[in-house]
């Protein structure tokens, strides 16, 4: 009982603890709370008119929505670059790190889900999952046990981790070393079994293609850790956490590998596309060079490969030692890579349709509002979770085995949260 | 343990302020000295997130007219687990529904696949003339909805001299059909025998009847679209907003899986008009259409007339090679009408 009212505890002291920070963290946390309701409006809004407010049609029925959650499926799953090197190659300068992942995963789970709900025609009835669950034989029913699967996995880990902080206590390792292992090749599945999930379609030759799975992992683990050092990197320069130069490096060595794999594999696919000649590759002449007048994807595709190989250049060369330059490389591959799943991967596949009719897809002001408002609620909530997991860490929110002492520590945690806010 | 009053009241008036994250509050610890103008600032800030939340989600209010919701459709079972009373109960809810929306009693009934039949449908491209009387047909007898259109039916217009539907023209439009240089080919759902559309479905709201034909359950699709990115015929049609269809021009007769009207958010596709193939008659796109090119029977009666078909002409299916065994076939005359001009075929008007 006393544990129970203990965690209670903990979770409303986190929770009041979410609103403390200097105006900067005001700002944002209003600024992020205002989008996601704009986000909310928008689906509101959908949820009443159905989804002929998004630009999908019967011809590309997929748009945004899924395109966003493929996407962060990746950005979840590349958690596991920062757990592998701390607990299988004992890497010690990602070791306090880890956990900042391991949140991001959670976080990008959680908006995976919601992008699948809004994308949903019923989500009211979303309970039917429940009650004839069609598995094995969908591959969506994996995707749903993968997703969920994960997510509970990394709330084990990252809360168990928490707690014991929390408590003041040594995590006792059989309690969360299994999982993390666990969790590694889980991350691995989560991609995989996205990826089946369009490459097991033969209605779609553009999809229909052995080289889908292992694309998306090197995409994402491209994409996923370059996230992780611009997130790093805030983190750092807002709250003084202690982020080691030689973890950005590893993170960095993980990206231009990952990166140069995906630059591979893209060309291994075009040029299967394209020498070949065949009709199966008009999705890829779309959106490489448009179709019969139409080109909607052209612009987009070309972006993400200038993106790409511009990052790719920047990353190989010794231009990225500095931290400026390594920086733009990553939010250029991260666009250049959202770009690739989204426009390059989900759209092209719907067009031509499978009886030959081309119509493009642009999405809609309200399609792209509730996109934005997911974000932002995922910026939202992995903003708090860093918030109040750090002093977690620090040992400035700790557990009192004595209430009446509370006060006082509340106030000690007050005044250590200001000198964070004026030290950085 | 005990709590101490003040940390006590601290927290009920905190949580005054819950789900606000636009407090401009700086102040951490409120319990000791909770003053008054601290409580009114939390109160307006509590307000204010709470009204920004409503605001938000004031597109809501519209939903109050809807018949979507209601517990009876909550807990309205999977078509296979439901019993006789269950199903009464289902029809009589739907026949109240239409009668509200389109003031007309539905003659609606759940109709039972017969034993001993698999339909297949047979097209004879040489004889179909493009002229879309089928596509108009199926939506008159299916209530599909009419704004936003859905047609289950697509017509291609196919440059003589291939077969490759790529090739198609989905939106000819001349005065009169059929063009010269051109044949048609009227494409629907295939009835596939390993139908990719059942496999992904991840809540079996799809599935395939004893009689060759894939039903949906309306009442049990969520509308991910999985089925429609899956189908190598484009036969699935999504409802995109809620269906529309004039009241003077509802069909009463209905089937539970078939033509009864559809819901917002839910898939819908051609289902070989089963509330009239299984009771006899023929589906409404045969029918209509003005040249014989049409033929739909029971495949394992050795008298039917697609039987025959399907032993003496050079038949084939669509898209072959993804292993999707339709049931749904096509051929052509080994004489030519189009060359000899079959006095039919002229002046046909097109309907686009």
């Amino acid at each position: 009982m006393t544990l129970v009212r203990d965690y209670f505890h903990f979770l409303y002291r986190c929770f009041r603890l979410s609103f403390v920070g200097n105006w900067r963290y005001h700002l944002w946390m209003f600024a992020l709370t205002v989008i996601s309701l704009i986000g909310l409006n928008a689906y509101a809004k959908q949820f009443v008119q159905g989804l002929v407010t998004t630009g999908m049609t019967d011809q590309v029925s997929w748009g945004l929505y899924i395109a966003n959650f493929t996407y962060l499926v990746g950005v979840a799953a590349a958690a596991v670059m920062l757990v592998i090197p701390v607990y299988i190659y004992k890497n010690k300068d990602l070791h306090n790190l880890v956990i900042f992942g391991e949140l991001l995963a959670v976080v990008a789970i959680v908006m995976c889900l919601m992008f699948i709900m809004v994308d949903l025609g019923r989500p009211d009835r979303f309970h039917h999952m429940l009650l004839r669950f069609n598995f094995p034989i969908s591959i969506l029913t994996w995707d749903v046990i993968a997703l969920n699967g994960y997510l509970l996995l990394n709330l084990h880990i990252c809360g168990y981790l928490i707690w014991c902080a929390y408590n003041g206590r040594k995590p006792t390792k059989k309690f969360y070393i299994p999982f993390v292992f666990i969790a590694i090749a889980w991350a691995i599945s989560i991609h995989t079994v996205t990826a089946f999930l369009y490459s097991g379609l033969g209605a779609r030759p553009f999809w229909n293609s052995a080289v889908i799975a292992p694309r998306f992992l090197a995409s994402a683990f491209a994409a996923g850790p370059a996230l992780i050092i611009l997130t790093l990197q805030v983190i750092k320069s807002f709250t003084g956490y202690p982020v080691a130069d030689k973890a950005i490096s590893t993170l960095k060595g993980i990206i231009t590998v990952a990166l140069g794999i995906n630059m591979f594999l893209l060309v291994s696919e075009v040029f299967t596309e394209f020498y070949t000649g065949s009709s199966h590759s008009v999705s890829a002449k779309y959106l490489f060079f448009g179709l019969h007048g139409y080109h909607g994807l052209v612009p987009w595709i070309w972006t993400a490969i200038v993106f790409n190989t511009v990052a790719l250049v920047f990353l190989l060369t010794p231009a990225s030692k500095q931290r400026r330059i390594l920086n733009l490389s990553c939010v250029l591959l991260i666009i250049g890579i959202w770009i690739e799943k989204g426009m390059g991967l989900i759209v092209p596949a719907f067009i031509p349709s499978p009886i030959g009719e081309i119509v493009e897809y642009r999405p809609t002001l309200n399609e792209v509002l509730v996109c934005i408002g997911i974000w932002a609620f995922g910026f939202l909530v992995y903003t708090i979770l860093v918030r109040v997991t750090i002093p977690v860490l620090y040992g400035e929110l700790r557990i009192d085995k004595v209430h009446t002492a509370e006060i006082k520590s509340d106030q000690e945690l007050k005044s250590s949260v200001v000198n964070a806010n004026v030290s950085q | 343990m005990k709590l101490p009053v003040l940390g006590k009241n601290g927290r009920q008036e905190s949580a005054k302020s819950a789900g606000c994250g636009c407090s401009s509050e700086k102040r951490y610890e409120m319990r000791p000295g909770l003053t008054r103008r601290s409580f009114l600032r939390r109160g307006t800030a509590a307000t204010g997130a709470v009204a920004a939340i409503a605001a938000s989600l004031s597109p809501l209010r519209e939903l109050g007219d809807t018949d979507d919701f209601s517990v009876q459709k909550f807990l309205q079972k999977h078509y296979k687990e439901m019993d006789g009373k269950d199903m009464a109960s289902a029809l009589e809810r739907i026949s109240k529904e239409v009668e509200k929306r389109y003031e007309v009693r539905p003659e609606i009934r759940d109709i039972k696949p017969m034993d001993g039949v698999e339909f297949v449908y047979a097209l004879n491209l040489t004889r179909c003339i493009g002229c879309r009387k089928c596509v108009h047909a199926c939506v008159d007898e299916n209530n599909q909805s009419r704004d936003p259109e859905i047609q289950y039916i697509r017509v291609l217009e196919m440059p003589r001299g291939t077969i490759d539907i790529e090739q198609g023209n989905h939106h000819y439009d001349h005065a009169t059909v059929p063009s010269d240089d051109h044949y048609y080919m009227p494409i629907q759902c295939h009835q596939c025998a390993n139908p990719p559309c059942v496999k992904v479905c991840p809540v079996e709201a799809t599935w395939q009847e004893p009689d060759g034909i894939t039903v949906i359950d309306y009442d049990w699709c969520i509308g991910c679209r999985y089925c429609e990115a899956a189908c190598p015929y484009w036969a699935r049609r999504f409802n995109f907003a809620k269906p529309s269809i004039p009241k003077e021009k509802l069909n009463t007769d209905m089937g539970y899986l078939s033509n009864r009207p559809r819901h917002k958010g839910v898939m819908e596709k051609c289902h070989f008009c089963l509330h009239r193939t299984r009771e006899g008659k023929m589906p409404a796109c045969l029918e209509v259409c003005p040249t014989g090119a049409r033929k739909f029977g029971n495949i394992l009666d050795p008298n039917s007339e697609v039987r025959k078909v399907l032993e003496t002409k050079r038949v084939f299916v669509l898209k072959q090679e993804v292993g999707t065994l339709p049931r749904f076939f096509y051929y052509f005359d080994e004489r030519d009408p189009i060359n000899e001009r079959v006095p039919t075929r002229a002046g046909m008007e097109a309907h686009s």
